[in-house]
């Protein structure tokens, strides 16, 4: 067959192709943080994040929202990091592959590629109405956990997964059990996978807003109660820009949300990389 | 006891297909034994089913018996966490944990219950110095076991493996990947081993299983040709297929 290019030149083009790709993605990333931050920042007075909306938040800050944000949040994680991470040691672990353990399978991905905006619907009509927690941290907190479980719940088994089957080996053959085995070595080998996991349903969570719209309310107070209603930073940042009640106080919310992004996924990945570098002794 | 380990009418199988036929051998307590044979002949199987690791294949079904010192360890009051702590095992492949040095030999303990730090820290410093390693990792005890080089590694498994006092270590293929230095090192610690283990050794190397084994098994096709003093086989064997195995004729 006859080569239209030859491969040193196929080989030169594709670097290019390849770099250019990976440019593109990273002016993109950094054009829609740096708008944020550029419009935003100038909004983030102590003032800004130490006190209350006002208004309806036309003035005043956000902090009552700063604080919903990371209750919901932290509901989220405790409900869904056990819950994810366990699932993920039975199947990877003890399930084998029979029927119960495809179903389950299958159950996480559809249920991660179901819509934020149907998982508020169904939290509206579980928590808050069948189970009468009524708009409140613990409905959307709730709400989000089953948004984050399937995130947590694959990542987790692919770390499990990845681990070598030498060390259960080596583990089994001294003479611990399959529990022992798997809380003292497995896990800790997939814990970096694992704490990305959970960052990663964590992360989805915090920004999440459509699943929080039909559950948590819309209070502009500091809820102390789980049964209080309250506005996480997405909601808030919702209200503002489609009610047009403050575009700067819009931009100031979003940028507060992306530091705490980015604060979180940094601060994870440096203490996971080291780690890492300990448990191989690099 | 004579023998530590007894195999009679040993029979393993996968699924369908019929692993080991007939395994009947005896391993002298305190000596080293050999395995030979070429890939596939059911030797790692049948070390495996010493200490039954292959009960973690679903589709393995024996029949016959195993037995140590006198005892069948298929019997159904044989506890197998029990019987791996009497019955150590290291790897073709060293596979020490993504742990501390330290805490890779101090596992079998801690399993064990054994809290106690001085404990501990003595039976580390003992097993260490029992895989003749404790020389050259005494300084870096906290650092990962991942560091070490290959020959560490395996020396590492070693010490973790008689860290816990088994009576027998089963060794499959503890060299092969191993440079020869680091096999001499594995080679020297197995003779002065022997004097406090039983040791089962599956090897592709001849000159290794001359060098440490009293006994040697011929394995072909799941079966044993041939058994017996080591210089024997090696030297006069009675069956021509060991003799041209042993002379490179095939495997």
């Amino acid at each position: 067959m006859h080569r239209i290019i030859p491969p040193r030149n196929a080989q030169s083009i594709m670097n290019v192709v390849f770099w250019v790709s990976g440019i593109i993605t990273l002016i993109l990333l950094l054009v829609i943080i740096g708008y944020i931050l550029i419009n935003g920042l100038p909004v983030l007075t102590p003032e800004f994040l130490l006190s209350s909306p006002l208004n309806a938040g036309r003035a005043g800050g956000i902090f009552p929202m700063i604080v919903s944000t990371f209750y919901v949040t932290f509901i989220a994680v405790i409900v869904a990091a056990p819950l994810g991470v366990l699932s993920a040691i039975y199947l990877a672990e003890y399930s084998g592959q029979s029927r119960i353990v495809r179903a389950i399978r299958f159950g996480t991905q559809t249920l991660a590629s179901i819509p934020s905006i149907v998982f508020g619907l169904f939290g509206m009509a579980f928590f808050v109405v069948f189970l009468h927690f009524g708009f409140c941290v613990l409905s959307g907190g709730l709400t989000l956990a089953l948004m984050a479980l399937p995130t947590i719940l694959s990542t987790s088994e692919i770390s499990l997964q990845a681990v070598p089957q030498s060390y259960r080996e080596g583990s089994l053959a001294i003479g611990a059990t399959k529990w022992q085995t798997v809380y003292k070595v497995v896990l800790p080998a997939a814990m970096p996978g694992i704490i990305t996991g959970i960052i990663l349903g964590m992360a989805r969570a915090i920004e999440e807003t459509a699943a929080i719209l039909y559950t948590v309310g819309s209070a502009t107070q500091i809820p102390i109660s789980v049964f209080d209603p309250a506005r996480p930073l997405p909601l808030h940042l919702y209200y503002l820009a489609t009610e047009g009640l403050s575009m700067p106080n819009a931009y100031g919310t979003a940028a507060v949300l992306v530091i705490i992004i980015l604060v979180i996924t940094i601060t994870t990945n440096y203490l996971v990389d080291r780690y890492i570098k300990k448990m191989m002794g690099r | 006891m004579e023998y530590r380990i007894e195999a009679e009418e040993l029979n393993v199988y996968f699924g369908e297909s019929h692993i080991l036929k007939d395994i009947s051998i005896k391993m002298p307590t305190n000596e080293v034994t050999a395995l030979i044979g070429p890939s596939g002949c059911g030797k790692s199987t049948f070390i495996r089913s010493i200490n039954r690791m292959n009960d973690l294949i679903p589709s393995f079904r024996k029949n016959g018996t195993v037995l140590l010192d006198g005892d069948d360890v298929y019997d159904p009051k044989m506890d197998v966490v029990d019987l791996r702590m009497r019955v150590g095992m290291v790897f073709q492949k060293p596979n020490p944990f993504p742990k501390s040095i330290f805490d890779n030999v101090a596992y079998g303990l801690g399993i064990q219950g054994i809290t106690d730090k001085e404990v501990l820290r003595e039976r580390v410093e003992q097993s260490l110095r029992g895989a003749a390693l404790w020389d050259e990792v005494k300084d870096k005890l906290e650092n990962s076991a991942l560091g070490l080089s290959g020959g560490q590694q395996q020396r590492l498994c070693i010490a973790r493996t008689i860290a816990v006092e088994p009576e027998v270590i089963l060794m499959d293929e503890p060299c092969s990947a191993l440079d020869p230095i680091s096999t001499t090192k594995i080679e020297d610690l197995i003779h002065k081993l022997k004097n406090e283990y039983t040791i089962i050794i599956v090897t592709h190397n001849m000159q290794q299983a001359t060098r440490v084994s009293k006994n040697t098994a011929f394995f072909l096709n799941g079966e044993i040709v041939e058994s017996g003093l080591t210089e024997k086989i090696f030297i006069e064997p009675e069956d021509n297929r060991t003799e041209d195995y042993i002379t490179g004729r095939f495997g």
